[in-house]
């Protein structure tokens, strides 16, 4: 049987997955090998040096550059609180004593003779990695991170927004293609992750919002309804660190589209079940898709999942959705991978597949637009 | 020097590694052969030498030549076994991203930009003491911002040392992260004035790999961009090429040190505008981001032509996928939909292109989707010149003598070098100019979005070879101008552009065009304004054009004034474009879309019977 390489999301009910949890710069792992942990248990921690505030000490001194050292009462590593004389003139007549003041909490950090200046530093900033998922700690990245492996469903989306959430699972939909509105959302809703087959526009994200659901899943989301949300444009598709109130993954793209029905059955079968989810995207060298994580410790364990476009390969009969026009987000399955080349409309020669859709009706298209729905 | 035979050159691109053969042949040198083969820098193979090892493995399927002896490229060649070098060029990861800092922000701030961008960086921020940020802000900035090396400057020689040691302590007090390798010393390259090394040593030489080298701006009316580039590149190779991963191997393996792949496209067109004599301006439109190269020459005042200058930019957010969407919000919906020959909801184009956006490898199968991407494309080159030209100008702070006649002309130092009057030579490059389905196509993009004036000869980089060719220009000139000339570009024709404007149906050029000396039957003799003409000049073929342009019209000889040319063919031919310049659209939405039918039928551009695909 002809096969073919093709990026595809994965999509399944169960399978061994592992996320490596890492610290920005070196610091503390808090958890050992084989721990089981929790979601929202942090496993390392680190201190992030504190903001810098500058002082131009000179020019409130009225003083040259070179005269600061002599002028100031702190010395470098020296601990200064708000409200600190840091630097003082010594008038003949004190009343005419001109003192300058520790503006933050910190430590003194540089004083220069060259350009006047002095540096305070913050307290440390501390930062914690959080486990995401639950799951056993199976590598330490010594001072860096850990590696945790959890076991459940897995699916991945084609574009989010927002960071990670955490809650049950709500299915709203009770089958492919319904959009999201407003009035299906309730009280209920608060802390949930709501689930949707079809458009999730941005009167019901904002309700959900609203109610304090942690997370929207829907197929699909008009451009101008993810600008009203997101307040720009946004331009590039790198995303994860949006303040928006709540994560929103999408499974399908934009427009109108129905959600495949093998990722329907999978997250209604995980209806009130915890989940962990992110709706970090990138997509460039080293794709990140949003995903949505139902762990299930005593479910069937498979191998762990592969990434997009490193699995076997593109064989007849195998599931697929077309991504592009005239047929886009019509799912099908591989009918004939053509061998030679073809000339679609748009008049270029390209590598083709014929597609059968669901409906049994063919259509030959590009095989650069189509995406496998993997298991 | 030792014989120079056979090359094996690949470029290491983000996904894709390219290998490329070329071999003498008799007194030229030809590209034979190319493979190519996922580049492998990330999971699960973390090896660069993997992705370039396939490659090179299918240039032997391909060539029936020898060059791997298990994981070793033989050489020297001999026979059909072997090379006499290897050479490459990388852009994995994402290239070299740098943040530079200068005292004055059009001055010393945008030398040290130029500096970074020749040797083929993305400058993420320009930090200036007079950038208007806050001291806090900058700082915040910078933390932020994790770059694989900086470029300080500031100061002339003997000029202020406090402002640029005042940006030294705002570098350190950020203390950035480099983006790999977390326990590793961030490079800093300190060029500016050399009496605050000690004080730049003081505050910089703890915790960072401070590198001191000549000030890239020693006096106000000089650059010196050059021994700054050289220690970017030193340190390209030993710190941030060094901690990717497999690129130690790789570094052993080449006969010439790797470049960053925007460096080595740099080097071959300063190659080609040299060796020709011509004002050469290249573009690369990519997924993510694109490119503008120029060399131009500059005529003083005294008439007399300056050094060629060669000037990089890189617009980091203007691509036909990754940031399409940017393209979109930057160039506005209306300057996109008017390229548009059919009408289209708005809603609907917007979801389109973010479909296109977050599946980037997707490609058009309509034809109305097409003409979106060329519309997006003619929108991101046009951007991505304007921004060229911007960066592109004479030494901006310079003092110069004026004299009455000056008085009515209104240029200043930091006028933009891009002449386009003066453009020579236009190469296009990048995915949705190379593989258009039609030649015609590709040379109508490029005409549209960079609107050449007078007489411009327009090409096209068949399969991306010029980053092999930059670093190969490095070893061996004439090797790489042969292959640049045969194998690597495809001679779309020329444009010829008279500069004006009139009345619709107004003539604004006669003209007499002659190949061999006789006069081609059947052509026109005038083109009025408005309209575009193709006239057939086939690759290789070469005509004589008398150009007469009309009362206030310019061909390049001056207003009204008769200009003599000789001018080259290509795979589309002569287009006469008397739209005049700058290029209007009619504002009605009918006419517009008619007038785009006419001129897209003119060139024959959505006809499918243009000259086939890459």
């Amino acid at each position: 049987m002809a096969h073919a390489y093709t990026p595809g999301l994965r999509v399944t009910p169960g399978t061994a997955l592992r996320r490596t949890r890492r610290l920005p710069m070196k610091g503390e792992v808090l958890v050992h090998d084989g721990d089981v942990v929790q979601r929202q248990q942090v496993v390392a921690r680190t201190e992030l040096p504190g903001n810098v505030r500058t002082m131009n000490v000179v020019n409130r001194l009225g003083i040259s550059a070179e005269e600061l050292p002599d002028f100031m009462l702190k010395n470098e590593g020296d601990p200064v609180h708000k409200g600190d004389a840091i630097a003082e003139t010594r008038p003949l007549i004190k009343w005419f004593k001109t003192t300058v003041e520790a503006e933050i909490d910190g430590t003194a950090e540089s004083i220069s003779a060259v350009t006047g200046q002095v540096l305070l530093r913050e307290p440390p900033l501390p930062v914690e990695v959080l486990a995401y998922v639950d799951g056993t700690v199976v590598e330490i990245i010594p001072d860096e991170g850990v590696v945790v492996e959890t076991r459940g469903a897995f699916v991945q989306g084609i574009f989010g927004i927002g960071g990670e959430a955490y809650g049950p699972l709500h299915v709203i939909s009770t089958g492919p293609g319904q959009d999201l509105t407003p009035e299906a959302i309730d009280e209920g809703c608060a802390g949930r992750i709501v689930v949707a087959t079809g458009l999730v526009p941005h009167a019901a994200i904002d309700k959900a919002r609203q109610v304090g659901a942690a997370g929207v899943i829907g197929a699909g989301i008009h451009d101008s309804d993810l600008r009203q949300l997101l307040g720009y444009d946004l331009g590039v598709a790198i995303t994860g660190a949006e303040d928006i109130g709540l994560t929103v993954i999408l499974t399908e793209g934009f427009g109108r589209i129905a959600m495949a029905g093998r990722t329907f059955d999978i997250l209604r079968d995980c209806h009130e079940r915890e989940a962990s989810l992110s709706g970090a995207t990138q997509i460039r060298a080293g794709v990140m898709r949003p995903e949505i994580i139902v762990p299930d410790p005593d479910g069937a364990a498979q191998t762990e999942a592969t990434p997009a476009g490193h699995g076997e390969g593109m064989g007849e009969g195998d599931a697929l959705r077309v991504i592009r026009a005239p047929y886009f987000g019509r799912i099908g399955k591989v009918g004939e991978l053509i061998a030679d080349l073809q000339q679609v409309e748009s008049g270029a020669a390209v590598r083709v597949l014929e597609v059968e859709f669901e409906d049994g009706t063919r259509a030959v298209v590009p095989r650069a637009n189509v995406e496998l729905i993997e298991e | 020097m030792a014989k120079l035979d056979v090359v094996i050159a690949t470029d290491c691109g983000s996904t894709t590694t390219k290998a490329i053969l070329i071999e003498r042949q008799g007194d030229v040198y030809r590209q034979t052969c190319r493979g190519e083969a996922p580049t492998t820098v990330e999971a699960p193979f973390e090896d660069v030498t993997r992705g370039v090892l396939n490659a090179i493995q299918e240039v032997e399927e391909l060539s029936g030549r020898q060059i791997l002896d298990g994981e070793d490229i033989i050489t020297p060649a001999d026979g059909n076994r072997g090379v006499d070098i290897y050479i490459s060029t990388s852009s994995a990861g994402g290239g070299l991203q740098m943040m530079v800092a200068g005292v004055v922000g059009s001055m010393t701030g945008e030398s040290a930009q130029r500096c970074a961008l020749g040797a083929g960086a993305i400058v993420m921020d320009v930090l200036a003491a007079n950038d208007g940020r806050l001291p806090h802000e900058k700082i915040e900035r910078i933390r932020h911002l994790r770059p694989d090396m900086v470029l300080l400057s500031g100061g002339t020689d003997g000029g202020t040392i406090s402002h640029v040691v005042e940006l030294a302590e705002y570098v350190a007090a950020a203390d950035p992260r480099p983006r790999f390798g977390t326990g590793f010393e961030l490079p800093v390259i300190f060029a500016g004035n050399q009496d605050a090394k000690p004080e730049i040593e003081r505050v910089l030489g703890q915790g960072m790999a401070l590198h001191l080298t000549e000030n890239i701006r020693p006096v106000l009316e000089r650059e010196n961009l050059g021994p700054a580039r050289h220690v970017i590149h030193d340190l390209f190779l030993e710190h941030v090429m060094a901690q990717a991963p497999g690129y130690r191997d790789l570094m052993s393996w080449t006969s010439a040190p790797i470049m960053p792949t925007p460096a080595a496209v740099g080097q071959i067109m300063q190659t080609i505008a040299r060796r020709q004599n011509i004002n050469v301006l290249g573009v690369d439109i990519g997924g993510a981001t694109t490119d503008v190269f120029s060399v131009f020459t500059a005529v003083g005042d005294d008439g007399v032509a300056t050094e060629p200058v060669f000037n990089r930019t890189v617009s980091a957010n203007l691509g036909m996928s990754y940031s399409i969407s940017n393209v979109l919000a930057e160039a506005t919906m209306a300057n996109v939909v008017r390229w548009l020959p059919t009408q289209i909801d708005e809603a609907d184009l917007r979801d389109r292109i973010k479909n296109k956006m977050i599946r980037p490898t997707t490609i058009p199968h309509m034809l109305e989707e097409l003409q979106i991407e060329h519309g997006v494309a003619r929108e991101a080159l046009r951007l991505a010149l304007v921004q060229h030209r911007e960066l592109a100008v004479g030494l901006k702070g310079v003092q110069t003598e004026r004299t009455l006649s000056d008085v009515f002309d209104q240029g200043a130092s930091g006028d933009s070098l891009i002449d386009m009057m003066a453009l020579d030579l236009l190469v296009g490059s990048g995915g949705v100019l190379s593989h258009a389905p039609s030649r015609s196509q590709t040379a109508s993009m490029l005409v549209d979005s960079f609107q050449p004036e007078g007489v411009t000869q327009l090409a096209v980089d068949s399969i991306f070879m010029m980053p092999h060719l930059g670093v190969l220009a490095s070893v061996d000139e004439k090797a790489a101008t042969d292959v640049f000339e045969r194998d690597c570009i495809v001679y779309l024709g020329t444009c010829v552009a008279p500069v004006g404007t009139g009345k619709t149906g107004e003539t604004c050029m006669t003209y007499e065009f002659t190949i061999d000396g006789l006069e081609a039957a059947g052509r026109q003799t005038s083109l009025t304004f408005g309209e575009v003409q193709l006239l057939p000049l086939a690759e290789g073929e070469e005509g004589d054009l008398v150009l007469q342009p009309s009362r206030g019209w310019d061909v390049g000889a001056g207003a009204g004034q008769e200009l003599r040319t000789r001018v080259r063919g290509g795979v589309v031919g002569l287009i006469l474009d008397g739209r005049g310049r700058p290029i209007h659209l009619p504002d009605d939405d009918t006419e517009r879309r008619e007038c785009l039918s006419r001129w897209n039928q003119a060139v024959g551009l959505y006809s499918q019977d243009g000259e086939g695909g890459s």
